[in-house]
């Protein structure tokens, strides 16, 4: 690269930041005070470029108060948004396990997609140019957008404007007060309530504002959100939650490394050529989990305070009664008959909701009493897939063999991420989960050869004697009902209380001398046993596997089945992945706008069960019953 | 399983199908699956094409005595959904065979489950070469116009320009790979001089368009090939615009000229490019003429390219049915082999070969007029033409 060529690429990376930025801001700052994990936040900015689109065509294209008239008052109604969602949905569900807050936005995503799409079409929508700011700079014979210029400066002006009402502003010190103690601030007056509410709309406003600038550099599309969302929690994360100019530095670097490896372009390494460019694919995952490695709280980040239970203490957990046991049996005597009776598409659809029962589960073992949030679960059950799928067709192995060792293949990755993993703590650790799960997915998408990168593999049927879709059915139920027995034998064993135990008080526990990290480390890896076994099962019952089964979705599927269900009971994960996976199927089929229906049906479950499903019933149950549950 | 239990089982399949036929005595079911929610930008239109050809098919008395309805199901854009959707319409909903899918990979999952379940399947829209060579089987037809034949469709006006620096952009996944190795494969046969001077590969639908068109022109090409399209295309073209790329560059863009990817650049489209694509307004052949017309009468709006896919497929499907004369998965199969008929682009044929339809597309050059991007100097390539040698599919495609 010659040096104007350095110069450019380096004030095309500023111009990135500025963008990468004013997504992450609103985020840093609704996840640093409230801990929500705000799934809507790249919804938020979608609706900010289709509502400044409108607004552009409305007042006018030519007119340049009305293009910047437009982008504030796009912000704005964004930020009116956030109040509404705000106090109609978030603030009845403050009181709910922590993260549960997550599955309420999950169905706002969804919603909002559709009521997008429905007003707006389905073309994309692309902008004008902003008027007075079409052409370019001339830089050293080479040319750099007027709007681009604009944008680096605008970022670090609203990086100032926050930074001085954080820190020169009541509401401010009250912010960052929130930020550090939640529930002393509410002890000492403050209306918590009320600061929930702006704070949440400062946030919206500011993803709302951070879509709208990118009118002239973006076409409004249905797919920002998700194309969005990660990016945004990467630059939080980076940057150490709730700092500000943490996020400024985090957008800083990623912006400027993908500039720069799309500028040096083709490189040759031992005489075989490589696009750079392909490395944007995944640069901000690799840079999260250097930065969590090296700094566990983020690059401007503070150790977090010890986060006081939001819900209520978790129930101590017993054993099933013997009402529950054999209504236990009850319902597995029901799906051994079931077979002779039901056609075979509920057969395969049982078999989808036994995976992700096992899926879940395993998940929930890792949450619940391990204590350990996972982003990327995703990556064991696509690890355990690809194992079962390149195991038959690449080494050759039997397909029963094959579907054996799935599970080793999924432990085998657990093991080596888990390593770092239990090193970290509270949403690091979870963001750490993602960072490995799409560096994983990455490699797989990139890797043709072996994997089949974006097509992934076909051809992954299951052996003879099991392709009667009911032999496949049985065996499913076997392997995973023999999984999910397994997982509850190790929640009661002392190995499950000595989790529980680290979760509740790891001081204590270590001064018992119990070696937590090495006992997370164990049942990370014995989790990634169990999501490896259910991508195995997943793989053969498709016939195929692709990269959508270690993607985020595949991961916040798992996150939502156990929310869903409860995240503080056991049999929660099973039931929530039962519901979540028949609602799919059959809200799919009632409208064409069935993910808003989706959306819409998940939100009337956060709000009728705050404790999800199953911690619903059982907190209507004699605590002998329900104890088990 | 051995191979009489299949064959019994088949045939009580069968007879179950045909019985549960007779008793209804009603309809044809056909089994629809797409990513509608994924890709609605070209899936809307798409599916308002197959409901006219419905429609159509049924005014002109459907088939075998019967009318035909078609069962849709969304796949979710994954082929986890959509093997899962597939069982659902052979095995509850018992339609006939299948038709559809968008994504490559979609695509090639439920080609394998066709395969698998041998049962015929109608690749209405992935571009994969893989589905009809690499991946080919006997229960899958694929439709459209492949990569590998849109990318030969620009090759012989590249070839012609004789510029030797060139660059590539494409977006990173099956499609804009394979669209970038058939056009250096066929260019370099024919220009065995050329160099091609950078690669940029940017994750779908999250290009840095700024950054990229810089290290383009960094390069100094003088012609570039792309295959973006969508969010990624309207980007690039507003970058390369305003930071002077397309100045003295000549520019190939594979499906720039679809009016779904078109449209939205308004008086931005990029003039003087060489793209695939479909001048709705401008094709006056009687076929296509009388479909514009229904299409516009009954939606109130232009068709896409998709709505020429989804009209197309339902026609093949029709076509398939009166053909083989029966609703046998085998006597299906053997009448898709070397199957015509008439479709708003002209005849078609499903080789027999391949199974890959001789659908054309429309090349030419793109221009602005009334504020609008529109082709110029276009022609119709027929698909036929643009395929590599049987000698080269055969070696490409399994034995079966």
């Amino acid at each position: 690269m010659s040096f104007s060529a350095i110069v450019i690429q380096f004030l095309n990376g500023l111009a990135g930041t500025s963008s990468l930025f004013l997504v992450a801001a609103g985020l840093s700052l609704i996840f640093g005070v409230s801990r929500i994990v705000n799934f809507a936040h790249g919804s938020f900015y979608m609706v900010g470029i289709y509502l400044a689109y409108s607004l552009i065509e409305y007042f006018g294209r030519g007119s340049a108060l009305g293009f910047w008239g437009a982008i504030l008052l796009a912000g704005l109604g964004v930020g009116l948004i956030g109040i509404v969602v705000e106090l109609v949905l978030l603030r009845r569900i403050y009181q709910a396990p922590e993260l549960f807050q997550l599955l309420a936005t999950f169905g706002l995503v969804l919603v909002i997609k559709d009521v997008a799409l429905w007003i707006w079409g389905a073309e994309e929508l692309f902008g004008p140019r902003a008027p007075g700011l079409r052409g370019g700079i001339e830089i050293m014979g080479r040319t750099l957008p007027e709007y681009d210029a604009i944008l680096i400066v605008i970022g670090p002006v609203i990086l100032g404007l926050l930074w001085l009402l954080l820190t020169r502003t009541r509401w401010g010190t009250l912010v960052r007060a929130a930020t550090q103690d939640r529930e002393m601030v509410g002890a000492l007056g403050v209306n918590q309530a009320w600061l929930f509410t702006s704070v949440f709309a400062l946030g919206a406003f500011l993803a709302g504002l951070g879509g709208a600038l990118q009118i002239p550099r973006e076409p409004a599309n249905l797919l920002l959100d998700v194309t969005v969302i990660g990016d945004a929690f990467v630059v939080v994360v980076v940057g150490g939650m709730g700092s500000i100019p943490g996020a400024f530095l985090a957008a800083f670097i990623i912006s400027q490394i993908k500039a720069f490896c799309i500028g040096i372009g083709t490189v040759e390494v031992f005489g075989a050529s490589f696009a750079m460019s392909k490395f944007t694919l995944v640069a901000e995952f690799v840079v999260m989990a250097i930065v969590l490695v090296v700094r566990p709280w983020g690059l401007l980040g503070r150790p977090q305070a010890m986060p006081r239970h939001a819900g209520a203490a978790e129930e101590r957990i017993s054993l099933a009664s013997r009402p529950l046991s054999m209504a236990a049996f009850a319902v597995l005597a029901i799906l051994i008959v079931l077979p002779a009776t039901a056609d075979t598409y509920t057969l395969v659809l049982l078999v989808d909701i036994f995976v992700f029962a096992l899926f879940a589960a395993s998940l929930h073992l890792m949450m619940g009493p391990g204590g350990m949030v996972s982003f990327g679960h995703a990556a064991y059950f696509g690890l355990g897939a690809y194992g079962a799928g390149l195991l038959l067709l690449k080494a050759g192995l039997p397909m029963e063999l094959a579907l054996a060792l799935s599970p080793l293949v999924g432990a085998l990755g657990a093991l080596i991420f888990g390593w770092f993993v239990v090193r970290l703590s509270g949403v690091y650790l979870a963001m750490l989960t993602l960072a490995f799960a799409q560096i994983t997915w990455a490699s797989v998408y990139q890797w043709d050869e072996f994997t089949g990168g974006s097509n992934g593999i076909v051809g992954v049927w299951p052996a003879e004697w099991l392709t009667s879709k009911t032999v496949f059915y049985f065996m499913t139920l076997l392997l995973c009902g023999a999984s999910l027995w397994l997982i509850r034998r190790i929640i009661h064993a002392p190995f499950g209380y000595t989790l529980r135990a680290g979760r509740d008080s790891p001081l204590r526990a270590d001064s018992i001398g119990i070696d937590l990290r090495r006992h997370q480390w164990i049942a990370f890896t014995i989790v990634g046993a169990f999501a490896g076994l259910a991508g195995g099962i997943f793989a053969f019952s498709k016939g195929s596997i692709s990269p959508e089964g270690l993607a985020i979705p595949r991961s916040v599927d798992g996150l939502v089945m156990v929310l869903l269900g409860g995240v503080q009971t056991l049999t929660g994960p099973v039931v929530g992945a039962a519901v979540f996976t028949w609602l799919q199927d059959e809200v799919a089929r009632q409208t064409e706008y069935w993910r808003a229906l989706l959306g819409l049906t998940i939100i009337g479950l956060v709000l009728a069960f705050p404790q999800g499903i199953v911690g619903f019933v059982k907190a209507r149950l004699p605590a002998r019953l329900g104890g088990g549950l | 399983m051995n191979d009489r239990k299949l064959a019994l089982g088949l045939v009580a399949i069968l007879a179950g199908g045909l019985a549960t036929g007779a008793h209804a005595q009603d309809t044809i079911k056909i089994g629809e699956l797409n990513s509608y929610k994924v890709f609605p930008a070209f899936l809307e239109p798409y599916k308002k094409g197959w409901e006219l050809a419905l429609e159509e098919a049924n005014k002109a008395g459907g088939v075998l005595g019967r009318k035909i309805e078609i069962v849709s199901r969304d796949d979710n854009g994954n082929p986890g959904d959509a093997v899962r959707v597939a069982e659902e319409l052979l095995n509850r909903e018992k339609v006939a065979f299948l038709i559809g899918t968008f994504p490559s990979h979609v695509g090639l999952a439920v080609s394998d489950f066709a395969k698998q379940n041998k049962v015929l399947f109608i690749a209405a829209e992935p571009l994969t070469d893989k589905i009809v060579w690499q991946n080919g089987n006997r229960y899958t037809f694929r439709l459209r116009t492949s990569t590998f034949m849109q990318t030969a469709m620009l090759v012989p006006d590249a070839v012609k320009l004789k510029k030797k620096r060139w660059a590539v952009v494409y977006p990173n996944y099956e499609y804009g790979q394979s669209a970038t190795a058939a056009f250096k494969e066929l260019m370099k046969k024919q220009q065995p001089d050329i160099e091609f001077v950078t690669e940029q590969a940017p994750p779908l639908g999250k290009i840095e368009a700024g950054a990229v068109v810089q290290a383009i022109a960094d390069a100094k090409p003088d012609a570039i090939f792309s295959s973006l399209f969508g969010p990624d295309l309207q980007k690039f073209v507003r970058e390369g615009n305003t930071r002077g790329l397309f100045r003295n560059v000549a520019v190939f863009n594979l499906l720039a000229g679809e009016p779904e990817y078109l449209d939205p650049l308004r008086d931005e489209a990029p003039e003087g490019w060489y793209v695939t694509g479909y001048p709705w307004d401008q094709i006056k052949t009687p076929e296509h003429a009388k479909f514009v017309a229904a299409y516009q009468a009954k939606f109130k709006d232009y068709p896409r390219l998709g709505s020429v896919v989804g009209y197309a497929v339902v026609q093949s499907a029709v076509a398939a049915m009166k053909k083989a004369g029966s609703l046998d998965q085998e006597k299906l199969v053997e009448a898709m082999k070397g199957l015509s008929h008439e479709t708003p682009f002209g005849n078609i044929t499903y080789r027999a070969l391949d199974h890959q339809s001789t659908m054309g597309a429309y090349v030419g050059r793109i221009a602005v007029k009334n504020g609008k991007g529109t082709m110029v100097d276009w022609y119709f390539a027929d698909g036929a033409k643009f395929l590599p040698s049987d000698e080269e599919v055969r070696k490409m495609r399994p034995a079966n």
